[in-house]
């Protein structure tokens, strides 16, 4: 039988295109073998919530300690590399003064009061979040109960989702992280070098039924709850009192509010 | 056809030996970044994509330009663009390779690039970025392929290259669409907010892609027995193209300047006030901003006046001013100034690395390498049936 | 056969450089990984505590499709408790529930606690070292998993 180069290459790719695709379609089919009768739930003391918020109340917070205290709590239990340059630069949470960190119209005759004080910044966990919206692996993504959470597994470091957000939360890690960390915990994983990362609101401490680290060192300066629960003292405030939101004409509808007003809350 | 690259001159032989030196080098400044991160790059928390992202958003619009042969040629009968099509298509399938390989030279886990497909988010406009530009390059590979294997067996193209063809002639239009609509949906960067970005897009890739192009022609007519104008009027037919893409091109940049600094809205005009003037005392930018301009309306004067654009050196002055121009201005100063200021009106300043610099010439070299090879088959196939 | 000389001759030098790895272990002896499922922390549990997650069979198979799993459910879904087929429960941590009976003490590395900050940011790879039970037969298979470029072993080792 003679045969020419064509038909015998034509017929060696056929060959191996059926046998490649059909070892993959049984080994498919074989791979059932995950426990049967096994399930997965929430802890115990989970945290049940529809729209995690924070309120920042910043009649607490005037000194530096106030606010370190409060950074220092984040950043330590969660790993946060402390690079030297900030062009590295990873934060999670720090202060910001008045005109920078509510950008967009600027008023020279602001209060004293207001342009000196330390506002807390941190990702605002907003309800329509760009960067979950931009993200091409969904490895931001949004909880049921309101937190963009960070899969750092799936991340492939594209930095998509730092365009993405109006708040400049997100910070990249442009080196392995590991070596600048001054004081190591192991209570939550580091991260590796190339993933995005910001705060999470703590939802593993939220697992545990436990307030976020920042919350607990905050001496009453952060107030958490779910808006959701109209006897939250979060939803109490904000239905209440006048807070302010950064950026709100974006409509991303942050869930970080900040009780400024003078008054009673100076 | 392939075994037609494997045999040239001297100077073949030389050029591409060069390119693999180059290409070695960005070879080895890309694993001293895989190593040791991007912080080995010049970007920083604030102006998360630079010189990689800014070169990928110039090339798909170098990709998209082969539509301007081709919907002429097949939709139009416009037979001058005959002997031309091949080598647009064949610059087109370098290019969005190289879009490709400077996307994942910028991810910080490239390893992971399959998890884009293994969780397909239709939210993300990137998500579709990557559809289109596998899709396109598909395309391309299998017309231009096609069509000079049929004409180097003397036939007619089989017909159903056909469809493929006027299939990638909206595709064509979605790439870089779609690389636009990267930028314009993103709330907080008010340089790309706009609704004006696509058509910029397009405008500045159908002046740049194929005045690219041209330049390349002449190196084949001087390289090579080919002439891809053989009855002449080709390639003044395609500098109308270029004049008229770059005169809209530059129109439209105009009218972003109006909207920003007629309603004085701050946020709308800080990033061109930084790329223009300057921001807060940083202005690094500046001058490069300002070359641009300047290079900007050299490049359409000397195409628009007869005496200039009918003579080949003026011609090609005012071809590598257009491709400069938009190379700065699409590349570098958009991306760049899209995150300046940053989003606490603070100005952070973006400077590349030559660790990014070698890889980025790396990248090019590949592409150049693959421009050599396609055009080095498509000419010696055209040379034999001269012959 | 044209040039059939040099083809045959190239096709055994082919098939000779391709079967290298195998005549270089002939009659070598590579004992198989010694994998710890009795170490000190396993043997203070009560008896009807020592069984894994789930049989021995079953992890030795699918632990990193169980992993997966976890990580799929715990990170994304917010579930952090992982019902067995048994039906006991535990809680999804690599640190807490797998290496806290799994970790040998040679794995600790004290490294990690003490780590002065390091300018040069280069990445150290003793602090990103598998811990001895993973690292058993991920050695001995060549199939290095990335679990401890971020993931720790648990605090009693490390202290």
């Amino acid at each position: 039988m003679s045969i020419n180069r064509r038909q015998f290459l034509r017929r060696a790719g056929m060959i191996t295109a059926l046998g490649l695709g059909s070892s993959f379609v049984i080994s498919g089919f074989g791979k059932k073998a995950i426990a049967e009768a096994a399930g997965f739930e929430k802890a115990s003391n989970d945290l049940p919530a529809k729209r995690w918020a924070m309120v920042v109340d910043m009649s607490k917070f005037k000194t530096e300690a106030d606010y370190n205290r409060v950074i220092e709590a984040c950043h330590s239990l969660h790993n946060v590399p402390n690079f030297p340059d900030t062009k590295n630069e990873i934060k999670w949470i720090w202060e910001e003064d008045y005109h920078h960190a509510f950008a967009g119209g600027f008023n020279e005759y602001l209060d004293d009061h207001v342009l000196h004080s330390p506002f807390m910044v941190l990702c605002n966990h907003c309800e329509n979040p760009p960067c979950v919206k931009a993200c091409p692996t969904q490895a931001t993504f949004q909880r049921p109960d309101g937190i963009v959470a960070m899969d750092f597994h799936r991340c492939i470091g594209c930095r998509f989702c730092m365009g993405a957000c109006p708040f400049g939360a997100r910070s990249f890690n442009f080196k392995d992280p590991r070596p600048f960390i001054e004081e190591v915990s192991t209570e939550y994983p580091t991260r590796t070098m190339g993933v995005v990362e910001k705060c999470n609101f703590c939802y593993e401490r939220l697992a545990e039924g436990l307030m976020p680290a920042c919350v607990e060192k905050s001496n009453g300066g952060l107030i958490f709850g779910d808006l959701d629960d109209p006897n939250s003292e979060v939803r109490k405030i904000v239905s209440t009192k006048f807070t302010i939101r950064r950026k709100p004409e974006l409509g991303t509808q942050p869930s970080v509010y900040y009780l400024v007003g003078g008054g009673e809350h100076a | 056809m392939l075994e037609k690259a494997l045999s040239g001159s001297k100077r073949y032989w030389i050029w591409v030996t060069l390119l693999l030196a180059v290409i070695a080098v960005g070879v080895l400044a890309y694993m001293n970044q895989f190593n040791n991160g991007l912080g080995v790059t010049g970007m920083s928390r604030d102006v998360s994509w630079g010189l990689y992202i800014a070169q990928f958003t110039f090339l798909v619009g170098v990709a998209a330009s082969a539509v301007m042969l081709v919907l002429p040629y097949y939709l139009h009968d416009f037979k001058k663009f005959g002997k031309m099509v091949i080598l647009g298509e064949f610059l087109a399938i370098p290019a969005v390779i190289m879009c490709i390989l400077f996307i994942f030279v910028d991810l910080g886990q490239p390893m992971r690039i399959m998890n884009v497909i293994l969780h397909p988010s239709p939210r993300s406009v990137m998500f579709y970025d990557m559809i289109v530009l596998c899709g396109y390059l598909a395309i391309n590979l299998i017309v231009g392929w096609t069509t000079l294997g049929a004409e180097r067996k003397g036939a007619p193209s089989p017909k159903w290259v056909r469809p493929i063809i006027y299939l990638s002639i909206p595709w064509a239009i979605s790439i870089h669409t779609v690389t636009a609509f990267l930028y314009a949906g993103l709330p907080g960067r008010h340089l790309w907010l706009s609704a004006i970005m696509a058509a910029r897009f397009l405008a500045s890739a159908f002046a740049a892609g194929p005045a690219i192009l041209l330049i390349l022609c002449f190196i084949v007519q001087k390289v090579s027995k080919f002439n891809p104008d053989p009855e002449g009027g080709a390639f003044q037919s395609l500098v109308k193209i270029i004049r008229y893409a770059m005169i809209a091109n530059v129109f439209f940049y105009i009218l972003e300047v109006f909207t920003a600094f007629y309603s004085n809205i701050p946020e709308y005009s800080a990033a061109l006030r930084y790329t223009l003037f300057g921001l807060n005392g940083y202005n690094s930018l500046v001058p490069i901003m300002w070359v641009a301009v300047v290079l900007a309306f050299l490049g359409i004067a000397l195409l628009v006046f007869p005496s200039t654009r009918l003579n080949k050196v003026t011609l090609i002055i005012g071809l590598l001013s257009i491709i400069i121009a938009n190379w700065i201005d699409k590349g570098m100063v958009l991306i760049v100034a899209g995150f300046v200021p940053n989003s606490f009106e603070r100005v952070v300043e973006y400077v590349p690395t030559l660790n990014e610099i070698l890889v980025t010439l790396g990248v090019y070299s590949i592409g150049m390498l693959l421009i050599t090879i396609l055009y080095k088959i498509a000419i010696s196939v055209r040379e034999e049936k001269a012959s | 056969m044209y040039k059939g000389g040099k083809i045959f001759a190239s096709l055994i030098i082919f098939a000779a450089l391709f079967t290298i790895p195998f005549f270089y272990n002939m009659g070598k002896a590579n004992a198989g990984p010694d994998v710890a499922l009795n170490t000190p922390a396993i043997q203070q549990l009560p008896a009807s505590d020592q069984q894994c997650v789930e049989s021995p069979e079953f992890m030795r198979a699918n632990h990193m499709q169980l992993l997966n799993q976890w990580r799929e459910e715990a990170v994304r879904n917010g579930q952090t408790v992982y019902i067995n087929s048994q039906g006991k429960e535990f809680d999804i941590s690599l640190q807490d529930t797998c290496l806290k009976c799994h970790a040998t003490e040679s794995a600790s590395n004290p490294v990690v606690l003490n780590n002065p900050v390091n300018t040069a940011g280069v990445s150290n790879p003793a602090i990103n070292d598998s811990p001895q039970f993973c690292a058993s037969c991920h050695d001995y298979s060549a199939v290095k998993p990335l679990c401890w470029t971020c993931h720790f072993e648990p605090k009693e080792a490390v202290k």
